[in-house]
Formats: C-alpha cells, sequence, structure tokens
C-alpha cells in the first residue's frame, strides 16, 4: 500500500518531482532536437573503421537506391505482413492514448461534482486501457522487426534521418509505462482530498507524454509522405531534426490522430459498456453500464464531430505540398475508396443518431421531440444516398450510347464533390440536433426568454441549412473549379456557427432549467447494437484511411526522395484492399474481446470453499 | 454467453456488409511506372508517338490532372501546337521557347513559364502552376521520354513530328534543353543534304567513295539495318570503309523516316 507524507511535506514532496519529471523529460528531448540530424548522422558514419583518425565524417550518402533484389525475400509478401501488424498496433495505440484523455476528464468531473460514479466509471476505463497497453506494445515491438527484417535499407535510412530522435520516443515509451502503471495502480491510494490533486497530475502526465508519444511517431509517418530537412535530390539530411520533424503534414495530422483517437477510443469503451450491459443480470448494474455507454458515446460523437474538419485542412495541406498527391488521393485511383468512407461515415452518423433518439425514452422529457426524429431520420438517408453515389462508373459503349455520355444525367452531379459535402454538412448540423435535444429531454427550460431562445435557434438551424445548401450549388454548379473549394468555407462556418450557438444558446437557457427524472437502464437492448456499429465501423475507417494515406505515396518509400522497388510496389485492388481491411478488424475484434474478458476476469471473485465436512454438518443439523 | 453471441454475429455482419462494398467496386491495380527500354533501330514516328501517348497516361501522370475535369487544360481537346504559339505571344509568357516544340519541352520541365488563366496555384493570380516539373520526382520522366511526349502531341492533330532523335534509353537523365531545334527537312532529298549525306556516300546521282554507296542500299541492307545504321552508325561498320559517320542528333524521328524510306527503295546496280 502506498502513503504519502502529510500536510506541508505532501506538497513539497510533490514540488520536488514535477521538476525532476519535467526535466527528465526536456533532457531526453534536447537528445534529438538539439543536435542536428545531420551532424549526428555523420557522426554515427565517423564511427566507421572509413572514419579517418583526425575525425573527418564521410558525407552522407543520402537515400539508397534498391533494386529489387536489394528487398529480402522470405517467402511471404513483406507489404502485407507490415500492414496487417502497423495496423493493429496503430489501432491499440489510439486506444491507449485517447483513453486517458477522457478518463482523465471525467476523473476531474468526478472530483468537482463529488460523485464517486464518474470515479469508479473512469477507473474501469482504464482497466480496459490497461491491457490494451501491453497489447499494443507486443504489436510495436513485432512491427519494428518486421520492418528491420524486410525493409533493412529504407529502416537504415529512416534511422540516419532520425537518429537519436528514436532514443527519445524509447524515454517516452519508458515514462509512459511509468505514469501509466502508477495512475491506475495508484487510483484508490490516491482518491480523495489533496491526493486525488497528485493523481489527477500524474494523469495529466501520462497524457502530455503520451500525446508526446503520439506527435513523435507521426513525424516518421509525415516524413515518408512529404521530407522535409533532406536534400530533395539525393535525400541526404540537410537540416535539424526539429526541421526534419515539421513537415507541412505534420500538425494536420497530429490534429487529425488526436481526435480520431479519442472519437475510436470513446467508442471502444462504449462496446465494452454494451456488452457490460447485456450480460448484466441486475437494475443496479444496468444503469451504471447504460451510463457508461452513453458517456462513451457522447465522447466518441463529440470528438467525431469536428474529424470532417481537421480532415479538411489536412488534404488542403495535402494539394498544397502537391496537387498531384491530392488528386491521386481524391480523383485518382485511390477516389474508389471514398465511397467506402461514404458508407462507414454515415454508419457511424446513422449508428450515433440512432442511440441518441433511443436514448431519449429514458426520460418523460424525450416525448416532446420525438416527432423530430423521422425529419432527421430523412435527412441523414439522403445525404447517405447522395454521399456513396459515385461521379459516374464503368458503363458499356452502349450504355454510354444510351446515356449521351459518361456519366448519369441525373446521378453524375450528384457524384461531385459540391453535392456530397452539402450531404455531409447537413448530416452533421442535424447530427448536432439530435444532440442537441437529448440534452434538452431531460430539461424543463424556464427562462423568460424560452420562446425567444427557441426561435433564435430554430432561425439558426434554417439559415445554415440554406447556407449550405446555396454555396453548394451556387459555387459548385455554376461557378469555375477554382472558386468550387471556396464554398466548403461557407459551409463549414455554418456549421460551426450552429455548434457554437446551440451550445451556447443552450448553456444560457439551462439557468435555474428543472431537471427531469433519467432512468438509467431503462434503455431498448435494440439501442446497444448501435454502440457495436460504432468501434466496427471506427475501426474500418482507421484501417481505410490509414491505408489511403499510406498509399498517396504510390512507389516511394519516402516521397520524390526513395523510391520503393521492392516486388509490393503497386497500389492493391479495392478487394484485396477490403480482404486486409476486414482481417486486421476481425483479429482486432478478437483481441478486444481477450480483454474484455481480462478486464471482467479482474472483477470475478471465487466464493471461497466451504471447510471439508461443513456440509455434512449442515444436512445433519437440517 | 448469449448475451455476447447477438453483437459478435451483428459485427460480423457489419464488417462482411463493409467488405462486400469493396468487390463491387471497379478492381483496378495501379502499377509503379516502369523504365522501358527504347530500341533506337526499332524507332519509327508512330512508334515514338505511341510511346509518348502510354507515357502521357502511365508514367507522365499527365491524365491525372489533364482531362475533361477541369483540374488543368485537357491537353487532348485542343490542338496543343496551335495554342502554343499562341501562349508564346502572350504577353504574360515569361519562357524562352520560340516555337511549338520548345514551348511544350518548357511546359513540363518549368511549368510556371506560362499559367493558364484559372489554373494557377491559390493565391499567386496565376504566376504559379501547380504542376510538378516532370522531370523531377515523383515523375521522373527522361529527356527521350518528354521527347515522345511531344512527339505524341505533336501527331494527335497532325502536325510534323520535329523532335529530335533519341540518342539515349529513357532511363538515363539528361538536362532538358529548351533551346530552338533547326528547321526539320520536308523531303528525303531536303534530308539527305541538311545532313550531308553526299559528302561520303554516292546517292542522288553524286559519287563519292568515302562511305559505302546508297545507290543500291535497298537491295543490301534491310529497312530495319538501315534504320539501324542512321542512329547508330557504329553499330556495324561496312567492310572496307573508315568508321568516320557521325551521329546526327538534331535529326527529328520525322527526317529518319522519310530517309529510311527512300534508302529502303534505292535498289540500283552496285557501281
Amino acid at each position: 500500500m502506498t502513503s504519502l507524507p502529510s500536510g506541508a511535506s505532501r506538497r513539497s514532496v510533490w514540488r520536488g518531482l514535477l521538476p525532476v519529471l519535467l526535466a527528465a523529460l526536456l533532457a531526453a528531448g534536447a537528445v534529438g532536437l538539439a543536435e542536428p540530424a545531420g551532424a549526428q548522422a555523420a557522426a554515427e558514419q565517423g564511427a566507421a573503421a572509413e572514419a579517418p583518425a583526425q575525425g573527418k565524417a564521410k558525407p552522407d550518402p543520402g537515400a539508397p537506391k534498391l533494386q529489387r533484389s536489394d528487398y529480402p525475400n522470405l517467402g511471404v509478401s513483406s507489404r502485407n505482413v507490415v500492414w496487417i501488424l502497423a495496423q493493429m498496433h496503430l489501432f491499440f495505440g489510439a486506444l491507449v492514448l485517447a483513453v486517458p484523455i477522457f478518463v482523465l476528464v471525467i476523473e476531474l468531473i468526478g472530483f468537482k461534482t463529488g460523485d464517486d460514479r464518474y470515479d469508479d466509471m473512469a477507473h474501469e476505463f482504464m482497466k480496459v486501457s490497461l491491457t490494451a497497453y501491453a497489447i499494443t506494445a507486443l504489436f510495436g515491438g513485432t512491427l519494428a522487426l518486421a520492418l528491420f527484417l524486410f525493409y533493412p535499407q529504407f529502416m537504415g535510412y529512416l534511422m540516419r534521418v532520425f537518429g537519436s530522435q528514436v532514443l527519445v520516443y524509447a524515454v517516452l515509451f519508458f515514462l509512459e509505462s511509468l505514469f501509466l502503471y502508477v495512475y491506475y495502480y495508484g487510483w484508490d491510494a490516491l482518491r480523495y482530498g489533496n491526493r486525488k490533486w497528485v493523481h489527477l497530475t500524474l494523469g495529466l502526465m501520462l497524457n502530455a507524454v503520451g500525446t508526446t508519444l503520439l506527435v513523435v511517431a507521426n513525424s516518421w509517418t509525415t516524413f515518408m509522405m512529404a521530407p522535409s530537412g533532406v536534400d530533395p535530390a539525393s535525400g541526404a539530411v540537410t537540416g535539424s531534426i526539429w526541421e526534419i520533424m515539421k513537415g507541412p503534414l505534420w500538425n494536420p495530422l497530429n490534429l487529425h490522430r488526436f481526435l480520431a483517437n479519442i472519437a475510436f477510443g470513446g467508442a471502444v469503451v462504449g462496446a465494452y459498456a454494451a456488452f457490460k450491459f447485456l450480460a448484466a443480470r441486475t437494475a443496479a448494474e444496468k444503469a451504471h453500464y447504460d451510463w457508461m455507454g452513453y458517456t462513451s458515446n457522447f465522447t466518441a460523437i463529440l470528438a467525431f464531430l469536428p474529424l470532417p474538419f481537421a480532415g479538411y485542412w489536412m488534404m488542403a495541406e495535402v494539394y498544397a505540398y502537391s496537387q498531384q498527391m491530392g488528386i491521386l488521393a481524391m480523383g485518382g485511383i485511390l477516389a474508389w475508396l471514398f465511397v467506402i468512407q461514404a458508407v462507414l461515415i454515415c454508419t457511424i452518423l446513422l449508428a450515433g443518431n440512432y442511440y441518441l433518439w433511443t436514448g431519449m425514452s429514458r426520460t418523460e422529457g424525450g416525448a416532446r421531440y420525438r416527432w423530430l426524429i423521422k425529419y432527421i431520420a430523412v435527412i441523414l438517408v439522403l445525404g447517405f444516398l447522395v454521399w456513396v453515389t459515385p461521379h459516374n462508373v464503368i458503363y458499356t459503349g452502349a450504355e454510354i450510347a444510351r446515356l449521351g455520355g459518361g456519366n448519369h444525367p441525373v446521378l453524375g452531379p450528384l457524384g461531385i464533390m459540391p453535392a456530397k459535402n452539402i450531404a455531409v454538412f447537413l448530416m452533421l448540423i442535424y447530427t448536432f440536433l439530435s444532440f442537441q435535444l437529448y440534452r434538452r429531454a431531460d430539461k424543463e427550460i424556464t427562462v423568460a426568454w424560452r420562446d425567444w431562445g427557441n426561435a433564435l435557434m430554430i432561425a439558426i438551424y434554417i439559415v445554415a441549412s440554406a447556407n449550405v445548401i446555396f454555396a453548394g450549388v451556387y459555387y459548385g454548379y455554376f461557378t469555375n473549379t477554382v472558386y468550387k473549394v471556396g464554398s466548403s468555407v461557407i459551409q463549414v462556418m455554418s456549421t460551426v456557427v450552429v455548434i457554437v450557438a446551440g451550445v451556447v444558446i443552450d448553456t444560457l437557457m439551462f439557468k435555474g432549467a428543472k431537471t427531469l427524472p433519467v432512468y438509467w437502464g431503462k434503455v431498448s437492448e435494440r439501442s446497444q447494437y448501435a454502440l457495436f456499429a460504432l468501434p466496427i465501423a471506427f475501426t474500418w475507417l482507421m484501417a481505410l484511411m490509414g491505408y489511403i494515406r499510406s498509399s498517396v505515396r504510390t512507389h516511394w518509400h519516402v516521397y520524390t526522395v526513395m523510391k520503393d522497388n521492392s516486388p509490393d510496389n503497386f497500389i492493391p485492388p479495392l478487394a484485396t484492399v477490403g480482404n486486409v481491411v476486414t482481417g486486421v478488424t476481425l483479429l482486432f475484434l478478437a483481441f478486444l474481446l481477450f480483454i474484455f474478458w481480462i478486464a471482467n476476469l479482474s472483477g470475478t471473485k471465487q466464493v471461497p470453499p466451504e471447510p471439508a465436512g461443513a456440509l455434512a454438518a449442515r444436512e445433519a443439523a437440517a | 454467453m448469449k448475451a455476447l453471441l447477438r453483437p459478435l454475429l451483428f459485427s460480423f455482419a457489419l464488417i462482411l456488409a463493409f467488405a462486400s462494398v469493396t468487390y463491387v467496386l471497379p478492381q483496378m491495380r495501379g502499377e509503379a511506372p516502369e523504365e522501358k527500354e527504347v530500341k533506337l533501330g526499332e524507332l519509327t514516328v508512330d512508334g515514338y508517338a505511341a510511346l509518348g501517348e502510354e507515357l502521357y497516361a502511365g508514367k507522365g501522370t499527365c491524365t491525372l490532372c489533364h482531362n475533361q475535369l477541369g483540374r488543368a487544360p485537357d491537353m487532348l481537346a485542343y490542338d496543343a501546337v496551335k495554342v502554343a504559339a499562341e501562349r508564346i505571344a502572350d504577353p504574360r509568357y515569361k519562357g524562352k521557347a520560340k516555337e511549338a516544340e520548345s514551348y511544350l519541352r518548357e511546359s513540363m520541365v518549368e511549368p510556371s513559364a506560362y499559367v493558364v488563366k484559372g489554373f494557377g496555384k491559390k493565391g499567386t493570380d496565376d504566376t504559379e502552376s501547380p504542376m510538378p516539373a516532370v522531370h523531377q520526382p515523383p515523375i521522373q520522366l527522361s529527356d527521350v521520354e518528354i521527347g515522345a511526349i511531344i512527339a505524341y502531341l505533336q501527331k494527335k492533330d497532325g502536325h510534323p513530328v520535329t523532335v529530335a532523335l533519341p540518342k539515349e534509353a529513357p532511363a538515363a537523365e539528361k538536362k532538358a534543353a529548351t533551346a530552338a531545334a533547326p528547321a526539320p527537312a520536308q523531303t528525303a532529298e531536303a534530308a539527305i543534304a541538311k545532313f550531308g549525306c553526299a559528302a561520303c556516300h554516292s546517292v542522288l546521282g553524286t559519287q563519292s567513295p568515302l562511305g559505302p554507296s546508297l545507290a543500291d542500299v535497298g537491295k543490301r541492307l534491310s529497312v530495319e539495318q538501315i534504320r539501324t545504321s542512321i542512329v547508330d552508325p557504329k553499330a556495324v561498320i561496312a567492310q572496307g570503309f573508315p568508321p568516320i559517320m557521325p551521329e546526327f542528333p538534331n535529326m527529328t524521328l520525322t527526317e529518319l523516316d522519310l530517309l529510311v524510306r527512300f534508302l529502303a527503295q534505292q535498289k540500283g546496280a552496285v557501281k
């Protein structure tokens, strides 16, 4: 049992510990940041036998130019092995980095409100994350091994480019483990009073280190997509490690992955809650896991709503870096994959909305808004249909002759981005409406300006919807191509205004509102399937979008700098992509079941065996 | 167990539903571009232009943007040679080209020399092109490959192919030239005069003992042998003659075709 000194000495211990941890972090970071990577690479090579005694280092040879025979042939597809391992590592990595973020928020809410339910729920979420952490490390290690085994020269080049930054990553990994274990196992020991602040700080440190790990690893990925800090012709290192890291795609990817991880983590623990809800035997258990599922879904959808904006930023930067790369992703061979993306995102939105609608049955106030659900459903379904409509399909000559061109006269215009933007933004706006209605379902608003507030909110919805449709139609179909992109700015702003205005107006209107009772656990079992659909769709989507992001490099290990001449340097057909993505999703699901089982097992206590003869004695007494 | 079984079945069904979408979509495999070796002895104008057409849609990735979707000017929808003349005359033109071939080459290796209105990078007022220089990564077309695309763009609208005869395999890199090429010969006789064949060979009634006579070359050599001996004079040295025939780096494919066709018909008596 851990114990801390009390009072002033306790505070001083913490004051002492914090600078030490910060210093350790900074020192580790300095290893990679202070020394230019070029000097680093040269220094490493200087250690080689050829280095003259006077210490002159060999010039950086740059990226190796590989022939097919340079790749080890181990009898399996190198790309597929690395693909599967990397994706599994990313799934679990996303989970273990994201869960502590919202766990910390939930823990803080519990601490501030004094409601122990929050604390218990946060602790239970961490139980899931802890098992996942070991699996993340397992896949990470195997992935590193596979990369060195299948792509030794490529990894050698990356090691030269990133140098000791990789050691910083290793140090961060150790710190992450340290904070994670102390945070989890210290939960009950640091539960109340000032000790809770220590625990919360540990959670903060865990998240700080975790997020740093994320951005460091992201820099390797974005370097491969848009290299910086190296000579464009030879790939030789010319800049500092900072210049290498801060490529044009680094921050867009950091933001996108940060948000997506939270949405994914929320969805996964939501499935855990749904599983526990369906298996619950008592009303109290059902109520607890219903509430846990609701909180998870809330987290997942909240993080999911801004994701499209982060995605737009990411693609805008891709286009700015290389129009060719952007067009390859959105309009070339990879473009068909965005039809599947539409199916997946629409599944997420439909499942998220469905869960909110069914959740309104937990409170009597929900009946007031039930009539609106069918209209929201119509918008979502229409949006889904527009989004999945392809611009054109492969027609026969006779079909083209009948159509009078390569595009269908009615469906063709629905296949281009302006139509899809209208669909996406309307779906987001009306998903927020579901969200807003759910939040209002357990409240009786009492402020005097209630009617004006509602009228203002309705007006905002109408104007925003009209804006989204007008901007999409006018800029998308009646102006030059160059102005088409401009329409999305108006659409993004309209959507953001709805969300911000909705939150602000509701916050003001909820002041002094009468709270109606919420009957946790009184929700249909069918609603829990939405909580299973969310992580399945998220997992599939993550694997798919990760594949697209990686594939835009085409036949380059490091785009424009180091060519991929391996036998797997082609873009596979969509069905092959589907097979691998389905395979990793199933594998992830299998591991997830193991995690849920382990988490469940840890809470199971065996009934102590009765002493010998106790049964006979009882029978005799009877 | 029952609580777990149903969600599991539901999850499997959903995963398979997503997977099935990938099966109903078109199946294409995107191959990495391959370096093709051009057999110089087999080069014809048609073959070179066909290589250009292949590169235009393949390794050059031109069709990714230059198509009817409006991402970049659709080169196949108009006469690139005619338009080149208009662009050179445009005050916005910043390049050095004087005629279509140089302009087309320049537009590939230095795309910002002229940016078509409405197709420039955002915020540059059409002064900077978003197009990558095709001789640099990631496209990395060789000089010969760039020439093939020019040949294709010239030929598709019935213009004479003025591209200089390739002298190297496409994989070899060479800085693209933007200087104006000499005016191409329009007839075999003009080509013979332009390249000074009569200085060494007996041809068109002239006599010269320095090289083998061309008056009967059609009888002695096949069409391919004639072509090879012009493209690569050192490949086979005629017995009894010194290896002095030069290479003709500025010979266009049209001129080569004219010469080969003419020489193949020369079947006169040996003198």
